[in-house]
């Protein structure tokens, strides 16, 4: 199988503004940016009347079960306003990149460039999420605004009460403390890796397969990249939506979901 | 010297059977107990449904996530295979 052009780890950089590489997936994140604002705009003009048309409706019908559906993650209605603008964005700008990233001309439509020292033909697209650096900034932004949203509901010493006990008082606690600390770095290798991971995987698997046979074998496998795709960002979403609702949590609620 | 260039030939064949070997052992093994602890999530999601299908929709939402962070596992597997594959 030495023929198979398998996508490379690294996305491939196709110009650069001054010092700085723009790479392919990251002109397929600006595409999927573009569909997100022209959306928004549209939505906009429709100034949201009383008797909607079709497209607000439409949009309302998403907004609005998405807003139920983490609504039953997370239990609590003020607190599902204040997260939901991060979650249903995240989950709408994964499965947006997902989709894109199966569209026909992705991965297709090459320039001629460098890469690893060798001139090669270079995709212009490449899916979004296929390359680490994506993955990686969403999953710091996840955590991140975890630990922020938790402090904002919980005031700051209460929260690092959670990882920082002190030892004399509660031995057990303040190990459990340092274990959660070390959870929350472990999360964000988790949902960069799952997300690369799949995205990634499923590349390489609709490059290899339609290398095998390119007529009507690729389609289950579309099909199970359009599944992957949702799913993924589906649980990103979720699994933000769990680890906000744990860190809203104050020390006497103790629910474990 | 054609012995030395095939013999050089024959070294690179080992070694890139050797190293796609164990690509493909790693990712097989890390993928054992993934596999495995999906299906169990599964079943045990299926018997309380079974058991009480209008729970359902609260069945099905913490099932998707238990069986997403169980994959997560064989996706790391999987990602160490790439990264010996192709660094």
């Amino acid at each position: 199988m030495e023929g198979i052009e398998t996508p490379p780890l690294a996305s491939e950089t196709i110009a650069h503004i001054g010092s700085f590489e723009v790479r392919n997936t990251l002109i397929m994140a600006w595409l999927a940016m573009l569909v997100i604002f022209a959306v928004a705009y549209f939505t906009r003009r429709t100034k949201y009347r009383e008797i909607p048309g079709r497209f607000q409706s439409f949009i309302e019908l998403i907004v609005e079960s998405l807003y139920n559906f983490f609504d039953t993650v997370i239990g609590d209605r003020k607190q599902t306003r204040m997260v939901f603008p991060l979650i249903a964005t995240i989950f709408i700008f994964l499965m947006l990149a997902n989709w894109m990233g199966i569209l026909p001309g992705v991965g297709s439509i090459t320039i001629l460039g460098e890469h690893g020292g060798k001139m090669l033909n270079l995709p212009i697209f490449r899916s979004m999420n296929a390359d680490v650096n994506m993955t990686l900034a969403i999953a710091l932004i996840s955590v991140i605004s975890t630990q922020l949203f938790g402090i904002a509901v919980l005031g700051v010493f209460p929260y690092a009460g959670k990882f920082f006990v002190a030892p004399w008082r509660d031995p057990i606690g303040s190990f459990v403390g340092i274990l959660e600390l070390i959870a929350e770095m472990a999360k964000i290798i988790s949902f960069s890796f799952r997300l690369f991971g799949n995205i990634f995987a499923g590349e390489v698997l609709l490059t290899v397969v339609a290398f095998l046979v390119p007529y009507v074998a690729p389609i289950p496998f579309l099909g199970l990249e359009i599944f992957v795709g949702f799913i993924q960002a589906l649980v990103f979403a979720l699994l933000t939506a769990v680890f906000l609702k744990m860190a809203m949590t104050g020390h006497g609620g103790h629910e474990h979901a | 010297m054609p012995d030395v260039a095939v013999a050089e030939a024959a070294k690179t064949a080992v070694a890139s059977l050797d190293k796609n070997l164990l690509v493909s052992l790693t990712m097989g093994f890390g993928a054992f107990v993934p596999a495995f602890s999906i299906g169990w999530i599964g079943t045990k999601a299926m018997e309380a449904i079974g058991r009480n299908p209008e729970a359902a929709n609260r069945i099905q939402t913490p099932m998707v996530l238990s069986i997403a962070f169980a994959e997560a596992i064989a996706i790391y597997s999987l990602v160490i295979a790439l990264i010996i594959k192709f660094v």
